[in-house]
């Protein structure tokens, strides 16, 4: 498995610009928030025909886990069994606000189209998405913007719980800074399909309130990643 | 059209008649000094190349509900960035996001225009800028959303090497956060009518980093203690930039 290996913002752009060896894709993923994270990033090329999520349709198992919880592992075990190109990292540490990771990968015949996931923290099942793109026969250098969603497989609480499937809340790791003593912004999640995450409500008061994040520092406003891709 | 003018470089060989001197010597033989050859460069300049005008219109408009924008920096500049993700902002960039004021970030190109006045929502204002004969000129424009503690939109750097006259480009901008203001939304803290506060202060208490703003949060979805209200709320995109070469 290729590693996606972080770097500081500056050396992005030099790192995008340079070719590598016995590579013929250049990834480089920036967190564009000011205050959220994201979890271990998995990039993956595949064949067309193959999805690791879509809009409007319900999430399969492993997005689940990748969106609740950060899990690399159902995904990448499935990529590698579409012999899809697989960049991840599942041990890394989290991707702050503003910094960057970079990767190469030599794409195999027929894996035409990139997908890339991500969980963003704190949230309940939210997750940086594209889902099949086309990669450019063209040689050169390609920007693109994602969105947040959500996988719509837990409700937007806001409060904390665990990362497992099923288990309520969000998970807590040790980096972020929550509140405690949530009330819970909802118990339900209206759209149970993966659609446009609505935003973190959040609230400014850390032992109390309806949400466990903070009002004025956890929300965001899409796109919250920048991918550049270069073909070399 | 760009002719370039060489000097031209003019041998001229002058043959200088020295006047034959004659010393007298003590066994008064006649000493000639001969005539010498001077060879002189004379640069004669060609005619002065008269600066070619390349001049871009770029309109910016205000595609929010209440946050006008304060008076549009448009800088050309050869390289770098007028801000970037992830980047310690400079202080020019902190006075236009905490404060409106353009003048640090216009002083930082090679040529530069303002904004008449601040762009009410809604709005919009097309400011012409003009430097000379350069084509391939990097176009950053920066603006404040005025009722934010550091709020701003614009366009980085943007190649103007494609643009031919004529040849107009236009893209929606999000909001930037300058990082240099927490975003606390208080009394006296914003500059825009929303709440008539502070602008520019050199102390900076948020991130220290350039990111995408996280939206105001407002009085009205219970950030205590702000003053804004949801009619301050933004999304992006933000802004519309529209840049048109016209000579």
């Amino acid at each position: 498995m290729n590693k996606l290996t972080k770097i500081c913002a500056a050396s992005a752009l030099v790192f995008a610009t340079s070719p590598v060896l016995a590579a013929d894709v250049t990834l480089t993923i920036q967190n564009l928030t000011q205050g959220m994270y994201f979890t271990p990033i998995a990039a993956v090329a595949h064949t067309p025909d193959a999805s690791l999520f879509e809009v409007g349709e319900e999430a399969s198992s492993e997005i689940q886990e990748m969106a609740e919880g950060g899990s690399l592992a159902g995904l990448t075990t499935i990529a590698t069994s579409i012999r899809a190109d697989v960049l991840a990292e599942p041990t890394a540490g989290p991707l702050g606000p503003t910094e960057s990771v970079s990767g190469s990968f030599m794409t195999a015949d027929g894996n035409t189209v990139l997908s890339v996931v991500a969980m963003i923290l704190p949230s309940n099942d939210g997750f940086i998405g594209l889902d099949n793109w086309t990669i450019p026969t063209e040689a050169g250098t390609y920007t693109l913007y994602l969105n947040a969603y959500d996988a719509g497989t837990e409700a937007n609480d806001e409060i904390v719980g665990g990362g497992a499937p099923g288990t309520p809340g969000m998970p807590a790791p040790p980096f972020l800074t929550l509140g405690t003593g949530g009330s819970g912004v909802t118990a339900v999640s209206s759209n149970t399909n993966v659609h446009i995450h609505p935003g973190n409500i959040g609230d400014d008061d850390a032992v109390g309130g309806t949400s466990d994040v903070t009002n004025s520092i956890h929300r965001w406003l899409n796109p919250v990643a920048k991918v550049t891709v270069t073909v070399n | 059209m760009i002719k370039r003018f060489k000097l031209n470089k003019m041998r001229l060989a002058l043959l200088v008649g020295l006047p034959v001197l004659f010393s007298a010597c003590s066994d008064d033989e006649v000493e000639v000094i001969r005539e010498v050859e001077v060879i002189v460069e004379v640069e004669v300049p060609a005619p002065v190349p008269v600066p070619v005008d390349v001049s871009y219109e770029v309109t910016v408009t205000n595609l929010t509900n209440s946050q006008p924008l304060s008076p549009a920096a448009v800088v050309l500049h050869a390289d770098g960035h007028l801000f970037s993700v992830g980047a310690v902002p400079s202080v020019e960039l902190e006075q236009m996001a905490e404060g409106g004021m353009n003048t640090g970030l216009l002083a930082l190109g090679m040529a530069s225009a303002s904004g008449a006045g601040a762009i009410g929502p809604g709005g919009s204002e097309t400011i012409s800028v003009t430097i000379q004969d350069v084509t391939d000129a990097k176009l950053s424009v920066a603006t404040m959303l005025v009722n934010t503690n550091d709020a701003f939109s614009g366009l980085d750097a943007l190649d103007l090497s494609t643009f031919a006259v004529g040849d107009s480009w236009t893209a929606t901008v999000g909001v930037y956060d300058a990082g240099t203001e927490v975003n606390s939304e208080a009394a006296g803290t914003m500059p825009g009518p929303a709440d008539g506060g502070e602008g520019f202060n050199a102390t900076r208490t948020d991130t220290g980093y350039v990111a995408m703003h996280p939206g105001v949060v407002t009085g009205d979805d219970e950030l205590t203690n702000s003053v804004l209200t949801v009619q301050h709320k933004f999304d992006n995109p933000a802004v519309r930039i529209m840049v048109t070469r016209i000579e």
